[in-house]
């Protein structure tokens, strides 16, 4: 596989459907909340009986529009919607309101970072239509049953450029893309509910040639994980193909997620043929500089900016403020810490070691854990003044996280204040060093090691509580007082 | 231009109509009479001409996001040809 | 005299006056009904318990003596492609053969606040397909005035009903001249509004950029009090205008002194009947009497509107027509095994020859490498038509013309021929495509058949359409002729 990887470039373009998170359907007021009886949300307008018409749902326009401008996206002042026809049952009308050849945005980029260097990946378009509904089979796949909850969820669809030359791009894409939206509160980007969904298209060419190869389409990746496994399993088939002097076919691909391979759609091969026209229910979108400026105002600053602010203004790693931009909730909390410590870097660390850790252990997201920035920021304010011992800090950490107590209260409640009193601390090493000679002989014979081990016995004594500074210390003068 | 009985079978089959044959051959010499009057637009030059989808001016007619009641499920399925758990059923996607 | 000869104003002092009751009047078109639609066909579906039910509420409200509604008690008839909740809607198709509607279309929500009583749904062409009611997929509807000739389309049913005195007024939808040709057919009024006026939410869609829900009329005081009823913004329809709907009834002062008349001469030439054409001069002098003036003027791309019609309105059905799939509502076909047999039989069994004629061809013109040949252009020339409507309105009150080349033709005559059939459109069309308002009123019969004046405003200018037919009718008596049943 490697020899292959350094024959061919890989050439990956991504068409990414977000839902927006409307309160209402695009074209009529169901409700678009996840998870109601199947056909409880739905009107005579979303099941498309005859006479019913489409009217816009202001929001959705107002977030597609968001949505392309935090893509970078040049926004219509001129923007209308057709329809793209085709039959199916989850298709209440047999067409999708769309927008065909007058969008909301186009000529967008996102940036991602790969080894360490920024790679701009073009964005043609986005676009504001409809969702369809949803069929489930029954029957051992004789039957399908139809639930048009979903259609009508607004939607956009963000197409890329094709930019994109690994599958691991492509899932940085996918995470910047998903930053962005929840940044811009559009969409709560799930794709394991949908409200995110992905179609590849690759294809590989040997390097050098300008000419793009024969792609195939993948769909079917319900996960981040997925799309990049999906598209290295194709990247390997379709170099496979052609180390063996064959032609890649153009076509749909299913991605399997248990094999992990892909395997041609059946039934697709029609030739579609969707007779866009704009639709004459709907009247056009003008988009005035007034209109977009408001939009735009709405629009909080982006992972992008924040990074760049983070290490420019906090010496933050560039990988740590990629890390933390990530999500707009972490960022947040990264700066409300920092109004309670000065230290960016301990922050920094406490957030991607304790916290992100806890959070994957135990598989939640941040949204569920309690701890608040100003807890972390105190926190950290505690271990500089002495008060608590790094160590000790890792277990008010934990207490934070699951009940958001202050730190202050929690080391109060538990005695788990630091012993700083010289006193107290030189008792208990007095004791230690009289109790190990061995240990003490070590040292002397200039094993500095050994030191460790008595400062673990009197911080074991002292239940972890005594500064570690001073009893390091307090040891060494017992030690020389010998 | 006019077309085929093959243009008709295309074009049956994007709109999911089954014509019979005789339906067909009629269909062909209809579409290809109504289509030869058609190219009569043809007479007129319309290179700077606008197209007109709408005849009155309107834009951006939106609605607020406000929610109104679904329908209760009696009535969403009270035409449903065949129906199974508040579902409307339908004959396997692929033939 | 029949009831339904009173004018509105009549008939509201005897229900004032108790000399008559809602039941009454509601009785009166039943038993019309059950004297006369054998011959005649209007009807589809008679809701005669509705109907019953709704005079008796009706006169409960009489004798509380509490205000009425514009219309009220007066039955009403609805053509069958607007829908009304839990009352059988079919647009004369087979496939919505069983379709019962889950809410009302606004003008229906409109007519109920106004307290008319809905006596049934008419027949129509198939979709609303069709310029003769031959298209319906369940009846043929006759000429009263002759039966054995059409009553026009595709509101035929509409304009039969209000002819044959089987209901006071009727509701019908104009897409390129639906309710004024059969109006003309069949010697009653018919208006089509300027598009936006009315809600189309709950007209089944035939041509979205073109349809108009309008009244059909004995005279056109009627049809000021319906348009009145039945005319306003809608926020259900995105394509609904915002404007303030003026007192239609007020604007009837019977004064046409120093109004301008445009005659297109495009729409006297060739192909026009010599009676209809006589019939139209007639008028006009009728017009000079009263202190009118008219001239011959041109609209030069009338000959090229029937063909950018039909391409726009049959490319819009095409996509309309798409949701009669067989799945959520309509009649499925028995015969469907597997889904796409779902959606193919169900459809080619359920929709008539016109209906797939004009998908096809709707279909063909949309399709991938065909668009900007016929969709493109037609809705260029669709442009250049509503040019020639701006410029001659900037000099002319009014355009007047014949509302149909012949007066109504024998059944069977035409429909073997569709694109003869659609030439004769030829004088309704262009108006459906610049969107403006007109008005059919009889002006003249030959042959014991009615001949109808086309009266075409601008713009939301449904104040002036109305008055000026009004003057015609108060000069003219064409309005009061009855056919024998």
């Amino acid at each position: 596989m490697t020899a292959t990887q350094s024959k061919y470039e890989t050439v990956i373009g991504l068409e990414v459907h977000v839902e927006l998170h409307t309160r209402t359907k695009i074209f009529c007021g169901c409700s678009t909340s996840f998870g109601a009886p199947p056909n409880t949300h739905t009107c005579p307008v979303c099941l498309g009986h005859p006479g019913v018409l489409p009217v816009l749902n202001r929001q959705a326009v107002e977030y597609a529009m968001k949505a392309a401008m935090a893509l970078n996206c040049e926004i219509a002042t001129d923007a209308k919607f057709d329809r793209k026809n085709y039959f199916y049952p989850d298709s209440p009308k047999a067409y999708q309101i769309s927008q065909y050849d007058q969008p909301i945005g186009q000529n967008g980029w996102i940036d991602i970072e790969v080894n360490g260097e920024t790679k701009r990946i073009g964005i043609t378009r986005v676009h504001l239509e409809e969702d369809a509904g949803k069929l489930t089979h029954v029957d051992g796949g004789m039957a399908s049953l139809v639930d048009f909850n979903r259609v009508g969820t607004p939607l956009i669809e963000i197409v890329s450029e094709p930019d994109i030359r690994s599958p691991e791009e492509a899932r940085l894409y996918l995470e910047k893309l998903r930053a962005i939206m929840l940044y811009c509160e559009v969409s709560d980007v799930k794709m394991e509910e949908g409200s995110l969904r992905c179609d590849a298209n690759i294809s590989l060419r040997p390097y050098g040639q300008e000419k793009f190869g024969t792609r195939t389409e993948l769909k079917n990746m319900n996960s981040f994980r997925s799309v990049q496994r999906g598209l290295e399993y194709e990247q390997w088939r379709q170099a496979d193909i052609l180390d063996s002097g064959g032609e890649v076919v153009q076509e749909t691909r299913r991605y399997d997620d248990e094999s992990g391979k892909t395997f041609p759609m059946r039934g697709k091969e029609e030739s579609h043929d969707y007779r866009y026209f704009p639709d004459p229910d709907l009247v056009r979108l003008h988009i005035d500089d007034e209109w977009k400026a408001r939009v735009r105002a709405s629009i909080p600053e982006l992972p992008d900016s924040r990074k760049a602010r983070y290490v420019k203004d906090y010496g933050l790693p560039s990988y740590d403020a990629e890390v933390i931009t990530a999500s707009k909730q972490l960022a947040d909390f990264f700066e409300d810490s920092l109004n309670y410590t000065k230290d960016a870097k301990a922050v920094a660390n406490w957030i991607m070691g304790d916290l992100l850790g806890y959070l994957n252990a135990n598989n939640l997201e941040f949204s569920q854990v309690k701890v608040t920035g100003r807890g972390l920021g105190e926190m950290i304010g505690l271990i500089e003044k002495g008060t608590i011992s790094g160590k000790i800090a890792k277990t008010v950490f934990r207490e934070m996280l699951e009940t958001g107590k202050s730190p202050q209260s929690i080391v109060e409640e538990k005695g788990l204040v630091q012993i700083n009193d010289e006193g107290a601390i030189k008792a208990v090493v007095e004791k230690v060093v009289a109790n190990n000679p061995q240990s003490v002989a070590d040292f002397k014979a200039g094993k500095e090691k050994a030191i460790g081990f008595l400062v673990g016995q009197v911080m074991k004594e002292t239940k972890g509580k005594a500064n570690p500074g001073l009893v390091n210390k307090l040891i060494v003068d017992a030690i020389n007082s010998l | 231009m006019s077309i085929s009985i093959q243009d008709v079978e295309h074009v049956a089959k994007l709109a999911r109509l089954e014509l019979r044959q005789e339906e067909k051959e009629t269909f062909t010499g209809q579409l290809n009479a109504i289509l030869k009057y058609m190219d009569k637009l043809n007479e007129l030059d319309t290179s700077n001409v606008q197209p007109t989808s709408h005849v009155l001016p309107l834009v951006n007619v939106m609605r607020e996001d406000e929610p109104h009641e679904s329908l209760p499920i009696e009535k969403v399925m009270l035409n449903a040809p065949d129906e199974e758990d508040g579902q409307f059923r339908v004959p396997a996607v692929i033939e | 005299m029949s009831l339904f000869d009173l004018k509105l104003q009549d008939i509201h002092n005897r229900l004032t006056n108790k000399e008559l009751s809602v039941s009454d009047l509601v009785d009166a078109s039943l038993a019309r009904i059950q004297a006369v639609d054998d011959k005649v066909g209007a009807f589809l579906r008679v809701d005669e318990e509705g109907a019953r039910a709704a005079a008796r509420r009706l006169d409960d409200k009489l004798a509380s003596g509490e205000e009425r509604g514009l219309l009220f008690g007066l039955p009403a008839g609805i053509k069958d492609n607007i829908v009304t909740e839990g009352l059988i809607t079919t647009c004369a198709s087979k496939l919505l053969a069983n379709y019962v509607p889950i809410y009302d279309a606004t003008v229906m929500k409109k007519l109920k606040a106004a307290e008319s009583v809905t006596i049934g749904k008419l027949n129509m062409d198939e979709f609303a397909m069709g310029g003769s009611n031959e298209n319906s997929a369940f009846q043929l509807t006759r000429n009263p005035w002759n039966t054995e000739h059409v009553p026009g389309g595709s509101s035929g049913g509409s304009a039969a009903a209000v002819a044959a005195g089987e209901v006071y007024f009727a509701l019908g939808s104009d897409t390129g001249g639906s309710i004024r040709q059969p109006a003309a057919y069949c010697g009653v009024v018919g208006l089509k509004p300027t598009y936006g006026l009315v809600s189309r939410y709950g007209l089944v869609a035939f041509a979205s950029s073109l349809d108009q829900i309008g009244p059909l009329t004995k005279n056109v005081e009627d049809a000021a009090y319906v348009l009145q009823s039945i005319a306003g913004y809608d926020r259900f329809d995105s394509t609904s205008a915002n404007v303030d709907i003026p007192d239609y009834v007020s604007a009837l002062t019977g004064d046409v002194k120093g109004l301008k008349i445009g005659v297109p001469k495009e729409y006297m030439g060739e192909g026009i009947d010599p009676a209809v054409k006589e019939a139209v001069l007639n008028a006009l002098k009728t017009f000079e009497s009263l202190g009118a003036t008219w001239e011959e003027i041109s609209m030069p791309h009338t000959e090229y509107a029937i063909a950018a019609y039909y391409i726009i309105a049959s490319s819009e059905a095409s996509s309309n027509l798409a949701r009669f799939d067989g799945i959520r509502y309509g009649v499925r076909s028995p015969n469907a095994g597997n889904l796409l047999e779902v959606f193919e039989k169900s459809r080619s069994e359920g929709f008539g020859p016109e209906v797939k004629r004009r998908i096809m061809l709707g279909t063909y013109a949309l399709s991938s490498g065909y668009y900007d040949a016929y969709y493109l252009k037609a809705q260029k020339v669709r442009t250049l038509v509503k040019q020639d409507f701006d410029r001659a309105f900037e000099q002319y009150d009014v355009i007047i013309g014949p509302t149909a080349p012949t007066p109504a033709f024998r059944i069977g005559s035409k429909i073997h021929d569709p694109l003869t059939m659609y030439l004769n459109d030829i004088c309704t069309i262009p108006v459906n495509l610049a969107g403006v308002p007109a008005i059919s009123v009889p002006c003249g019969q030959a042959d014991g058949l009615p001949i109808g004046l086309q009266i075409i405003g601008k713009a939301f200018d449904e104040s002036t359409v109305l008055r000026v037919a009004h003057a015609f009718e108060q000069s003219t008596e064409y309005h009061k002729l009855r056919p024998s049943l």
